[in-house]
């Protein structure tokens, strides 16, 4: 029992990972029509602001040491970061421990504006395009943007640091009756899950009770219909592309101190969240998020020692063989609405 | 000739020249002047010319024809490669046996798949076709089935080769790298120098160039033949087919099954140049590759493919050779803040920037040019209004409508 709770434990923080950025995908596939092969991409950025936030927050200012000598005999430099001086040593430091936090408010901005960029600036034009085209520009579009971010930050992974208080990891079992270490988990991930709750209730809440989304959700279902209305329904759908941009960039961020930033980690994502997409449903949010973590917490099942002792190696594929299963028997997908993407 | 009209048989005669005098056109600079550098002929570069040219070929026969967009097509690559190195371990170097195999194998591996896939078009397509090569990857990667067995299938992550322990029961003792029919050793090659110029003939480079123009010539013949006719119906409107009480799906299984044998011949070709197989030849950016290759070129049409991988792998060659040196080299003429400032420019796409000059190329052509490269040839001529005079005429005559 407890070996099972582990595994789902383990598998949901890559499953609140795949939920975000298929939620993300759906939006804009829901809304725009467009299939989005940059959509890791903005994960990946999203990381990667993560990084930048805490890059510019240690810009420290250099001074010389009056004691200490370095091996030239010239005094040593001292690096204290302009924060720390302003702000006093104890409140500067802890704002640099807390950077990964602190970018999600600044990440929000940033992966709107790109999002905005992105669908006036390239995505508009592809409506009318068959989805093969906006599948080849968009993955020409990731291709730029990856190795925009691999030119300015290197091909190596950065190490980002979650804050200390996060740091370690908790014994679950004890929680539920259960010996010492039996049931570990690191406290970052739990954040991560619990994190990625709030943002898929968010959406749903700003889709479901807003009259903003209400409009984008009448959009969904007959676009036309709203805009002979007299409501202007791209602009809406604009703004849900920066919606889903932020989302997919904010699981970016927090995802940094679980796997250090490199620039492919979006294409890595990228794939699984269309399987994910695909087995949940084109279109569909809940769809999205279900098939998220349901295969989030397969995939750790999958690499339990007992079930690979039996199938070595099922860890890696069990998603494409749930996916073609699913695709097989229920071709819509899970939750896949009648309609939406049926050629 | 051979069953073609004139316009096509002038395009084949074309390619067939083209490929014959390889060696020459590519290395159109002497050895020892600057310009050497963009020198194209030499031996693995030319066979990867060709070997890629096959595969895009064959990817434009499901891509082009049907408009289906296999995002998979990388999984036979991998498969053709692995079968002929097994043929190495288990018979000898010869690569005939091997070249068999990896279309009997690859045929069979896109059937599966394609009895599968081809059940959903669209972007459903594009994902289950991904979906499977990603679980081939992983699976050689890991050589989970060779672990299934009890056996080394793939050899994992260090790639499949042959070793002196293997059976290779028909080895003789001169055999040591891969040959066809004991007649040529593959990696032979005679050098011409001329006159400060040096032109390199490669036994394996001509062998694939042969198979490329059989690959060409086939895909000719399925352009033009009722076969064909029926997939471009497919890809215009196959609802309306299915209507007319047509069952499109053994006419798409049997392009995709072409499509992927011609996959497998390539990871084939690929294994004959260098005894080796890697699971990273199934990797879905190896997919990714072929599918920026047709799409450059000019997807649907007949020569778009062969030209679109031969820019792709040039250019991919040439850029990554060019570093800051050579820049500063180029741009010595100007004055020193504005060279400073042009390399500077120019750094970021090349040498290892080549991937961003790539994403950026592709891009611009599926914006402004969705016919590709072919397109692009047609527009300047018919900007020029030369009409059917040369090469260009011979690309209109072929040119089908642009991609979808």
């Amino acid at each position: 029992m407890d070996a099972i709770i582990l595994q789902v434990l383990n598998g949901l923080d890559k499953g609140s990972a795949y939920a975000l950025i298929a939620l993300g995908l759906t939006l804009i596939f829901g809304t725009l029509g467009v299939v989005n092969f940059a959509h890791g991409a903005l994960f990946m950025i999203g990381a990667f602001c993560a990084v930048t936030l805490q890059r510019i927050l240690s810009i420290s200012k250099v001074t010389l040491s009056e004691t200490k000598k370095n091996f030239l005999g010239q005094p040593s430099e001292i690096k204290t970061p302009y924060v720390e001086s302003w702000f006093g040593p104890e409140v500067g430091a802890s704002i640099i421990d807390w950077s990964v936090p602190l970018a999600i408010i600044f990440s929000i901005p940033v992966m709107i504006i790109i999002g905005v960029i992105m669908e006036r600036g390239l995505i508009k034009h592809f409506y009318k395009r068959p989805h093969a085209d906006q599948i080849l520009v968009t993955f020409g579009l990731a291709i730029v943007l990856q190795e925009v971010i691999k030119y300015f930050y290197g091909a190596n992974p950065i190490p980002t640091g979650a804050p200390d208080v996060f740091k370690g990891s908790f014994d679950f079992g004890v929680m539920l009756g259960y010996e010492a270490n039996a049931i570990i988990y690191p406290y970052w991930r739990l954040v991560y899950f619990g994190f990625s709750a709030i943002i898929i209730a968010a959406v749903f809440a700003f889709l479901q009770f807003t009259t903003f989304g209400m409009v984008v959700r009448a959009g969904m279902a007959d676009r036309e219909t709203v805009g002979l209305l007299g409501i202007n329904i791209d602009k809406r759908f604009t703004i849900m592309f920066g919606l889903a941009a932020a989302v997919a960039g904010l699981a970016g961020v927090m995802y940094a101190p679980i796997n250090s930033p490199n620039y492919h980690m979006g294409m890595d994502f990228l794939v699984l969240s269309f399987v994910v997409v695909v087995v949940g449903g084109m279109g569909s949010l809940p769809g999205a998020v279900l098939a998220g973590f349901m295969l989030g917490i397969l995939e750790s099942f999958a690499s339990m020692n007992q079930v690979k002792a039996i199938l070595p190696g099922i860890d890696q594929i069990i998603i494409y063989v749930v996916a073609i299963i699913v695709l097989l028997t229920r071709p819509r997908g899970l939750l896949g609405r009648k309609g939406v993407m049926e050629e | 000739m051979l069953g073609l009209n004139k316009k096509d048989a002038s395009l084949l005669l074309v390619v067939v020249i083209l490929t014959m005098f390889a060696p020459f056109f590519l290395n159109p600079f002497p050895t020892e002047s600057a310009m050497a550098q963009f020198n194209a002929g030499y031996p693995d570069l030319m066979q990867r010319f060709v070997i890629f040219g096959i595969f895009a070929i064959g990817f434009n026969l499901l891509f082009g024809l049907t408009g289906y967009l296999s995002f998979g097509h990388a999984a036979f690559l991998g498969v053709g490669s692995y079968a002929v190195v097994w043929m190495y371990k288990l018979l000898d170097y010869n690569v005939l046996p091997g070249l068999l195999l990896a279309v009997v194998v690859s045929a069979i591996f896109a059937l599966a798949i394609g009895y599968i896939s081809l059940r959903r078009s669209g972007i459903y397509f594009s994902i289950l076709t991904l979906a499977f090569a990603q679980m081939m990857f992983a699976i050689s990667y890991s050589d989970l089935i060779g672990r299934f067995l009890g056996i080394s299938l793939t050899n994992g992550e260090t790639g499949l080769q042959v070793y002196t322990s293997d059976p290779q029961v028909l080895l003789n003792d001169w055999e040591t790298v891969p040959h066809l029919l004991g007649l040529i050793e593959m990696r032979s090659t005679y050098t011409l120098d001329l006159a400060g110029w040096s032109f390199d003939f490669n036994a394996g480079y001509y062998f694939c160039a042969f198979v490329m123009i059989l690959a060409f010539y086939l895909a000719i013949r399925i352009f033009r033949s009722p076969f064909g006719l029926m997939l471009r119906a497919i890809k215009s409107n196959q609802q309306r087919l299915n209507y007319t009480g047509l069952n499109t799906r053994p006419y798409m299984l049997a392009v995709f099954v072409i499509s992927g044998v011609y996959a497998g011949l390539a990871g084939g070709l690929m294994a004959s140049m260098d005894p080796l197989a890697g699971a990273e030849r199934m990797q879905w950016t190896a997919s990714g590759e072929v599918v920026l290759m047709t799409i450059l070129g000019g997807a649907g049409t007949l020569i778009g493919p062969v030209l679109g991988a031969g820019f792709i792998k040039y250019f991919e060659n040439i850029f990554s050779k060019i570093n800051e040196n050579v820049l500063h080299t180029w741009f010595n003429f100007m004055p020193d803040g504005l060279e400073n400032f042009v390399v500077a420019i120019i750094y970021p796409f090349i040498g290892k920037g080549w991937h961003l000059t790539l994403g950026l190329m592709f891009m611009m052509v599926v914006i402004f040019l969705p016919g590709g490269l072919v397109e692009g040839g047609q527009r300047i001529a018919k900007l020029l209004k030369r009409g059917k005079k040369d090469d260009d005429g011979a690309n209109t005559a072929t040119a089908t409508k642009p991609a979808e």
